[in-house]
């Protein structure tokens, strides 16, 4: 029994040793970096990287927050998780002369509202969120939300929404044209009622699950990445992505240089690597979303460049991005979301 | 037995002087790693949250007024009881307890098979039921949900047997969450169950069948009693972690209502962030278990007794 | 003799209970063959995942996840069916002492509370004593939910077992300690086992707690499955399981037949 805890202790030791000279230590999102990328950053600087995976951008900060921040030196949260960290102090910043290819983001997405004028992070991956019809079930017109909150009567049943607060929120509001973070009564109100008499035509709440139950059959239509609809589009649905009328929502992941990085020069170095246009272009080819790196497209595969998904088609409703609610309201989206739950 | 005169040296029960060493560990193990974290939680739950997570050090009892009283959507009417989380509980128990049911009903019978096997062949029996344990709990439910959904291979056989003519809609149906649990605790009834049965001695049943009692009666009347500890003992396996259970209401149920479980997860993992919330909630839960337990143990005793 | 054992309807039961068991896996082998990118549209036989597995650039993270998961699911098995043997020994065999209902608590608190409140509050607690999540933690953390688990079944065997059996060997002057080894324990091996398997893979299963307190570059198999969120599940995943099964069958096989000498050499 002795040994065996001198064994485990050694164990700890070696995973405590990750920290020093030479090394990286990433929080990711599993699966979404090719390892080929990660083993060239290691071959090209000689610095040794970790990585350890997060499952949603909530259970990241909840695992920092009971303790964890000073453990990892980079991460990757979305958009609005970019704020609430920044805003909760849990972000490092950098100068503009140490992110030497801070150029190559694309100007669209250097002074965005969560990060203005980049100073903690940079983009690694965006794309859009609405939702995909099979064509093959209901070749009408997809171009309204309605198919998701007033589906016509061939889909009744057979949607899967995202289980995603503020996904499915931000859609319903899109919906109603009523403003994010209102704390209008009346538009409340109306959301949350327009959501209970919506979901009897639900057939399930799933995100991780959202390309397969298209891909199987389970659903007809359904709330979905477009990353993500690529990706059910290739192994044979015949699933459409809409961008709908009313609006869809955009979302930005960003890698970001986390408080208290036990290695912030090579996080720095790391960063840099990303924006190169060939390695930003190569999590691309791997993710299936768009990088906002300028000059990636050369090294683009085709389908990727190509996809419907990727390339709305002109004059369509641009996007919103997820704001960040205070308190105060985020209680009401809050009491909605349960509501629909319950 | 209660009678036969104790060798000297064992000073009443055998273990007895022993047990402080022998409670040791436990003591230890649980003590420290479990018990003080989960204290720390049952505090948190009176602890003011913080927003998006985390607390701040004041107290309030504002989780357990969120759990039990419902001001309406804005937090400005007058207190009504709030049914919402009170359902979530019953809809979780309701599901745990039909869970444990359909396992006890075919746990046992397996157990008992498994136990009247010659001794050789019981550990290989033991081993089948738990083999397809290695594979992760998802990648199960997957697969399960892959086997019954509408145009997927258990309806096409039956169709093709003509046993129905429209593929049955499993998927999503609480039909399908119970499989689920079913699926994912079964072991748990099993191998307790074994573990008692195995101990049964026959001839206890032999003397019943030589009174002519018919052979449920004797399982009934001469067997349940003996093996109970191990039927109680898989219960529990079985409906405790069911209660907190949400791959299979998620996957195989569709997710469109909250269980106890996917519930305390949303307030530690999901957008809501609410940890003295979760806290509360994993309180609640947690007595009502534990009154529970008391009360079986109380009833154990008894039992015992007389 | 034969009538009292055998009850009409159990054999067919146990066989369904078997064909349920094993009708996923099924699943699980042919898609891990699955050409296409899809865990649910057949693509075609192939072997590209296998190949995948070994030597895609993946190969070395999901090798060492499976190693961490069955080391640990090892020890803490062992670990937690040592520990219950000697609680169920102190709980069944320790008459009534003070703080018994308590200690039992105690034993089933693992059981009881929600998993993901024992993930955030043990880490919590680990970072306030200043233990570095990794290897150590992870272990620590699946021997104390294991306990239960172990438990249960033990304390149902042993409160079947007389203390005659004890006594009689203590009568004939043998020592607690060989009364313990050469009666107690063989009389509660079907106990120990059915508390060891169980244990087992509880800690193989756990998803929960594992992710919050491994630390970085720490992956156990479940962790990297259930992160494979962002990209959908991948018929390399169902290719690693059916890996796992066959390990599992070939130890399997393998007790069966050491058990089989052992059983002979005795003879």
């Amino acid at each position: 029994m002795k040994r065996l805890f001198t064994t485990a202790a050694a164990f700890a030791l070696m995973a405590g040793a990750a920290q020093a000279e030479g090394k990286l230590s990433v929080y990711h999102w599993f699966e979404y970096i090719p390892q080929e990328l990660v083993d060239k950053f290691e071959a090209e600087t000689g610095i040794e990287v970790t990585i350890d995976t997060y499952d949603s951008n909530e259970s990241m900060l909840a695992s920092l927050k009971a303790g964890k921040l000073g453990q990892y030196d980079v991460a990757v949260p979305a958009d609005f998780m970019v704020k609430i960290m920044g805003d909760e102090g849990m972000l490092d910043t950098f100068t503009p002369e140490e992110m030497t290819n801070l150029g190559n983001i694309a100007p669209q997405w250097l002074d965005v509202p969560f990060d203005q004028g980049r100073k903690s992070s940079i983009p690694y991956q965006w794309g859009s969120t609405s939702f995909s019809v099979n064509r093959d079930v209901y070749p009408g017109d997809i171009s309204s939300l309605s198919i998701l909150f007033n589906p016509p009567e061939e889909l009744k049943g057979k949607i899967n929404v995202l289980d995603s607060q503020n996904e499915v929120l931000i859609l319903g509001s899109l919906y109603l044209g009523i403003p994010q973070c209102s704390t209008d009564r009346e538009q409340l109100k109306a959301l949350n009622d327009m959501l209970l008499a919506a979901k009897p035509s639900w057939a399930s709440f799933g995100s991780d699950t959202a390309k397969e139950v298209l891909v199987s059959g389970d659903a007809a239509a359904g709330m979905i990445y477009n990353g993500f609809s690529a990706k059910a589009r290739a192994e044979g649905a015949n699933v459409e992505y809409s961008y709908p009328k009313e609006g869809h929502v955009l979302w930005m992941d960003n890698m970001v240089l986390l408080k208290d990085a036990p290695n912030r020069e090579n996080a720095i170095k790391f960063m840099n690597f990303l924006l190169v246009p060939e390695n930003a272009a190569a999590v691309t080819n791997y993710a299936a979303y768009s990088s906002g790196v300028t000059g990636v497209e050369p090294f683009l595969d085709d389908a990727i460049k190509n996809s419907p998904e990727n390339n709305p088609p002109a004059g369509i409703t641009p996007g919103v991005f997820a704001q960040a609610c205070d308190a105060e309201t985020q209680k009401f989206y809050d009491a909605i979301w349960t509501n629909l739950k319950k | 037995m209660a009678g036969a005169p104790l060798p000297p040296s064992n000073g009443g029960t055998s273990w007895s002087r022993l047990k402080t060493p022998l409670l040791l560990p436990t003591w230890a193990m649980i003590g420290v790693f479990l018990l003080i974290p989960v204290l720390l939680m049952a505090v948190y739950s009176f602890l003011t949250k913080e927003f998006r997570g985390g607390v701040i050090w004041d107290f309030t009892l504002a989780a357990y007024d969120q759990f039990f009283f419902n001001r309406g959507l804005f937090g400005d009417e007058p207190p009504v009881i709030e049914w919402t989380y009170i359902s979530i509980f019953w809809r979780s128990i309701w599901q745990a307890g039909l869970a444990t049911v359909a396992c006890l009903l075919v746990g046992f019978p397996t157990a008992w098979f498994i136990a009247t096997r010659p001794p050789s062949q019981r550990s290989v029996w033991l081993f089948l039921i738990t083999i397809p344990y290695w594979v992760n709990l998802l990648i199960r439910t997957v697969s399960l949900k892959f086997l019954i959904r509408d145009n997927g291979p258990l309806n096409e056989f039956l169709m093709g047997l003509g046993v129905i003519t429209d593929p049955l809609p499993l998927v999503n149906t609480n039909l399908a969450v119970q499989l689920g649990l079913f699926y994912s605790y079964l072991p748990f009834m099993v191998l307790p169950i074994y573990a008692a049965v195995e101990r049964y001695n026959f001839a206890l049943s032999e003397a019943a069948a030589d009174l002519y009692a018919p052979r449920w009666t004797i399982l009934r009347e001469v067997v349940l009693p003996v093996v109970k500890p191990g039927i109680v003992a898989g219960c529990l396996l079985v409906f405790v972690p069911s209660l907190g259970a949400f791959l299979a209401p998620d996957l195989l149920g569709g997710a469109k209502t909250y269980m106890i479980g996917s519930l305390i997860d949303e307030q530690f993992k999901g957008s809501q962030g609410n940890w003295p919330f979760g806290a509360a909630v994993a309180v609640v839960l947690m007595t009502l278990v534990l009154i529970a337990l008391f009360l079986q143990a109380r009833a154990a005793a008894k039992g015992a007794r007389e | 003799m034969k009538g009292v054992r055998h009850y009409p309807g159990f054999l067919g039961i146990t066989i369904a209970c078997l064909v349920v068991l094993y009708a996923p896996l099924i699943v699980v082998t042919i898609y891990s063959f699955n050409d296409s990118n899809s865990i649910t549209a057949w693509g075609g036989f192939s072997w590209r995942w296998y190949v995948d597995v070994f030597t895609g650039p993946e190969a070395e993270r999901f090798g060492a996840a499976a190693w961490n998961s069955i080391t640990i699911a090892l020890i803490a098995a062992t670990a937690s069916t040592a520990i219950a043997v000697a609680a169920a020994l102190a709980m069944i065999r320790g008459g009534r002492f003070r703080g018994k209902s308590a200690t039992y608590a105690l034993i089933n608190l693992p059981l009881l509370v929600p998993e993901i409140v024992t993930a955030v509050a043990t880490l919590i607690f680990f970072s306030a004593i200043g233990l570095t999540t990794g290897y150590l933690t992870i272990l620590i953390a699946h021997i104390t939910f294991c306990i239960p688990f172990a438990y249960l079944p033990i304390a149902a065997r042993l409160s079947g077992i007389e203390e005659t059996y004890e006594q009689a060997a203590r009568d004939l002057y043998a020592t607690r300690a060989q009364a313990f080894w050469l009666i107690l324990l063989p009389l509660l091996m079907p106990g120990v086992i059915s508390g060891y398997l169980l244990a087992f893979i509880i800690s193989l299963d756990d998803f929960i707690i594992t992710n919050f307190v491994k630390g970085a570059g720490m992956e156990t198999l479940p962790t990297a499955i259930f992160g494979s969120v962002k990209q959908g599940i991948k018929p390399n995943i169902m290719a690693i399981s059916t890996l796992m099964l066959a390990v599992s069958v070939l130890f399997v096989t393998l007790s069966y037949f050491v058990n089989r000498i052992g059983q002979k050499t005795r003879t």
